[in-house]
């Protein structure tokens, strides 16, 4: 057996009543990729934290090489040759790149010589790992998968040898997660350790040499990747039996509940993003859209909910138009029975700074049941939040507990117990299960076909092929803001990445 | 000639005036950049105005009087950032409260300590920073437009005078050229990336607010030892507010600081230049209208006519350590 990197011992650490790690002990072998599993608020970035010394335990014993060590503080850490990339990206979104890779790490008080030395280690960085990205570049202005590339070389500036990465494909497209654990693999060959956390099984197996599986706080199990099999991994992680493929019964589409016409959408800098885009979505189907990131799905949905003003074309909500070019109003659509939950639930889905029960009413508050003339009824708010925390199995489950304070799973989860308790009669929803555990997924995607099965009209755009393919009743492609073709749920992976990738409207064009 | 003359004399009290506010308005750049904002600039600048007042008159000496002031203002300085760093408090409030222990402290001791009905006793010569003649400006007094700007313009004002303006290229190059800089505009940005960085968030933090502590020193030592001879009760009289605004205004950029205090300190002496002479068309306007122009116009100006001011992503957010 290879020697320990790193070796954690009997780790505790608690949250006021939430014990996020109960004596934990785990072995990262040098050179190896430890795979993470778990559900959702298992403890997983609580534990990476504590290795990064983001967070303090409240018992335990780290030991790097071998040796116990005292990690206080991140700078510990990254003493000890540990990096992290974390589930929230740490970067100063007006910087530059160059400037964030160098925070922290300059090696004297002007920052030329700091800069100098940092351009010519990225250069070297980008030849041996092809971790190529513009050193001057400001972060806001690039897309996601780069700047987690810029937290990867920030590590490695600092000299990582073991590097944590948590759910570092939960935003990425399928090609810039592929493009990832190419990395990955080369770090691996030059000796590097890494750490990865994901929700994504395939991935798990993919990639990883160990995996260790954890639950409520502790480690339950640990395979060795090769030994062991998705379902026993999902099986481990929730401690029942996950159904992994969807089942789900005929649909029997019935009247037309929204009907989308010559939509045409551009982003906040005037770029078309949707062009000319008519579908319908009837009452009993689930109509997805599938597209690589970035081909005009967030706009689209964007304009159908009422947060983007379109410019062009009309929606009809059961026969009733929506004034997508002009002032829809989401409050109104939402009492009309259309309900959205956003892609990104943390800038529009919820806020943070709330106890849970206020988020899980948010823009249904001026609801009859929820109002006592002005006041609200906190007693009845709190109820029907502990009715939701107990259906959708969200963790912990304290209806007070601010928002921020549950893992990002959970988060989710929180939006889209709101959003389908209102049992809506058009339902749009973005990325229903980004960075939910193989459970929770189980559950919400028989919830979404519940609903359709009750007669609902269902929009799902999702950046996960594997979700769009065993949900959808219709699947609908967008390839640079058209939708370029229209296929049944039995399509095949290889026939919807070409469409996916624009391949077929080309060769029509010629 | 006449009208460049009276140009010249106008520019020169402008600058005059534009000093403490120049002053206050880069203090706040120092802490608002760290994200911690700061409401009582006012508070500092008007302790420290007392502190140094007070001291020069007892020493006799302005120095020491400078050394009284820059204290006074860095201890409230971090009385703010022990409220707002240490025990995360509201910004705004623990500011305003240090407005308010100003006020009314320096009218109470100055009171007690010097029986002039709040004031402190006039300072002579050797409490007093004096003006600084530049080299040759006598002789170069009677050359047309260049000499008369050299002599008459840049020539003529005291050390914190040169001191403020020489901190306008100073504070640009620290936070732009040095690491304390890059930390400083990142903790303010994101302290968490900060955090993680392995760099500490209150260390940092607690290091600007002393920088604003230091020139809200200096800014109330220049109205008290330079611009004036002595304390007077509420001498500073809102600059701290016009000096945030001023900041705002430049978008927490140093050189557009400088440029804003200007504009400010040139209405301001506009103001007191036109106060009983009779102006075309309109004729003689009231004393206090004229001194309410310039905050009329900040409020104008700061309302519709510098486009979006985006502030430090992070600022008067207090830096807890959760998602
Ligand atoms: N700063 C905090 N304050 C209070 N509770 C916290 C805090 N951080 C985490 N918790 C709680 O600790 C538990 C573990 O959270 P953690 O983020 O480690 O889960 P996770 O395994 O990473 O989950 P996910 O897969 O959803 O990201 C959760 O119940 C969470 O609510
Ligand atoms: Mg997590």
């Amino acid at each position: 057996m290879a020697e320990a990197a790193i070796e954690l011992v009997g780790i505790n650490k608690s949250f006021g009543t939430v014990r996020a790690n109960r004596d934990i002990n785990l072995v990262i072998e040098r050179g190896s990729i430890l795979g993470i599993v778990g559900e959702n608020g298992a403890g997983k970035s609580t534990l990476m934290s504590i290795l990064y010394g983001f967070y303090q335990a409240d018992s335990g014993e780290i030991k790097v090489g071998g040796k116990a060590v005292a990690i206080k503080t991140p700078n510990d850490a990254i003493a000890h040759g540990i990096g992290m990339v974390h589930q929230h990206f740490m970067l100063v979104e007006n910087f530059t790149v160059i400037e964030n890779v160098i925070l922290g790490a300059e090696h004297e008080a002007l920052l030329k010589s700091s800069i100098a030395k940092a351009r010519s280690e990225l250069e070297r960085l980008e030849r041996e790992y092809g971790l190529e990205v513009d050193p001057d570049a400001v972060i806001e202005e690039l897309p996601v998968g780069l700047q987690q590339r810029v937290e990867i070389l920030k590590a490695l500036y600092r000299g990582a040898e073991i590097l944590i990465l948590d759910e570092p494909t939960g935003v990425l497209t399928p090609a810039e997660a592929d493009h990832l654990f190419r990395i990955l693999r080369q770090l691996k060959e030059q000796g590097k350790t890494i750490v990865l956390i994901t929700h994504k099984l395939r991935e798990i197996m993919a990639i990883t040499d160990t995996v260790s599986v954890m639950r409520q706080g502790t480690v339950v199990a640990t395979r060795e990747t090769a030994k062991t099999t998705v379902e026993e991994l999902a099986e481990l992680m929730v401690g029942r039996r996950v159904l992994l493929r969807v089942e789900k019964g005929e649909a029997r589409p019935g009247a037309v509940k929204l009907s989308v016409r010559n939509l045409t959408v551009r982003d906040s800098r005037g770029v078309t993003m949707v062009s000319d885009v008519s579908f319908d979505v009837r009452g009993g189907e689930i109509v997805g859209i599938a597209g690589v990131a970035g081909n005009g799905q967030s706009e689209l949905i964007e304009a159908v909910s009422g947060i983007r003003r379109a410019v062009s074309g009309s929606v009809m909500l059961d026969g009733a138009a929506i004034e997508v070019t002009g002032h829809a109003d989401p409050g109104e659509l939402r009492d009309r029975g259309l309900a959205h939950v956003p892609e990104d639930r943390h800038h529009v889905g919820l806020v943070l700074a709330f106890e849970e029960n206020e988020n899980s009413i948010l823009g249904y508050h001026d609801k009859q049941q929820y109002l006592n003339g002005p006041f609200l009824k906190i007693d009845a708010v709190r109820d029907d939040a502990r009715r939701k925390i107990e259906k959708f199995d969200i963790r912990p489950p304290d209806c007070r507990l601010r928002t921020a304070n549950f893992s990002g799973g959970n988060q989710q989860k929180i939006v889209l117990a709101r959003e389908l308790e209102q049992d809506p009669g058009v339902l749009i929803v973005g990325q229903p299960t980004r960075g939910v555990d193989v459970g929770a997924i189980e559950f919400i995607h028989k919830q979404l076909i519940a609903m359709r099965d009750r007669g609902k009209a269902v929009l799902l755009i999702s950046v996960e092929l594997d979700e769009i393919r065993s949900l959808s009743d219709r699947i609908l492609v967008m390839f640079d803001g058209r939708v370029v073709g229209e296929r049944g749920p039995d399509a095949t992976e290889g026939e919807l990445g070409l469409l996916m990738a624009g391949v077929e409207s080309q060769e029509a064009a010629e | 000639m006449e009208f460049f003359e009276a140009l010249i004399n106008i520019l020169n009290s402008t600058i005059r005036v534009s000093v403490p506010l120049l002053l206050a308005c880069l203090a706040g750049l120092y802490s608002e950049r760290a994200g911690i904002f700061d409401i009582g600039l006012e508070g500092k600048m008007l302790a420290g105005a007392f502190a140094g007042a007070a001291a020069a008159a007892v020493f006799g000496s302005a120095w020491i009087g400078l050394l009284v002031a820059v204290l006074v203002s860095v201890a409230l300085a971090l009385v703010h950032g022990f409220a707002s760093i240490t025990h995360r408090g509201n910004q705004i409030v623990s500011g305003v409260a240090i407005n308010f222990i100003a006020a009314g402290s320096t009218i109470i001791l100055g009171q007690a300590w010097f029986n002039q009905g709040g004031r402190t006793p006039s300072l002579t010569a050797d409490g007093r920073f004096g003006a600084i003649t530049l080299p040759f400006a006598d002789q170069l007094r009677d050359v047309p437009v260049v000499g008369q700007i050299y002599s008459g313009l840049l020539s003529g004002h005291t050390l914190l005078a040169y001191l403020a303006f020489l901190a306008v290229p100073f504070t640009w190059w620290v936070l732009f050229r040095t690491r304390f800089g890059l930390r400083l505009r990142a903790v303010g940005e994101n302290p968490a990336a900060v955090d993680t960085a392995g760099i500490s968030v209150a260390w940092l933090r607690y290091r600007a607010v002393i920088c604003t502590g230091v020139l809200t020193g200096l800014a109330g030592c220049y109205m008290s030892l330079s611009q004036n001879a002595g304390f007077v009760k509420d001498m500073t009289a809102g600059r701290g507010y016009i000096a945030l605004a001023a900041l705002i205004f430049a978008k927490w950029k140093p050189v557009p600081a400088m440029f804003a205090c200007l504009l400010f300190g040139f209405l301001d002496a506009l103001s007191i230049r036109l106060q009983g002479t009779p102006l075309p068309i309109v004729g003689k306007v009231p004393v206090q209208f004229m001194q309410a122009l310039p905050y009329v116009l900040t409020v104008i100006l700061l309302a519709g006519f510098i486009g979006k001011a985006i502030p430090p992503r992070a600022g008067g957010v207090p830096y807890v350590k959760e998602r």
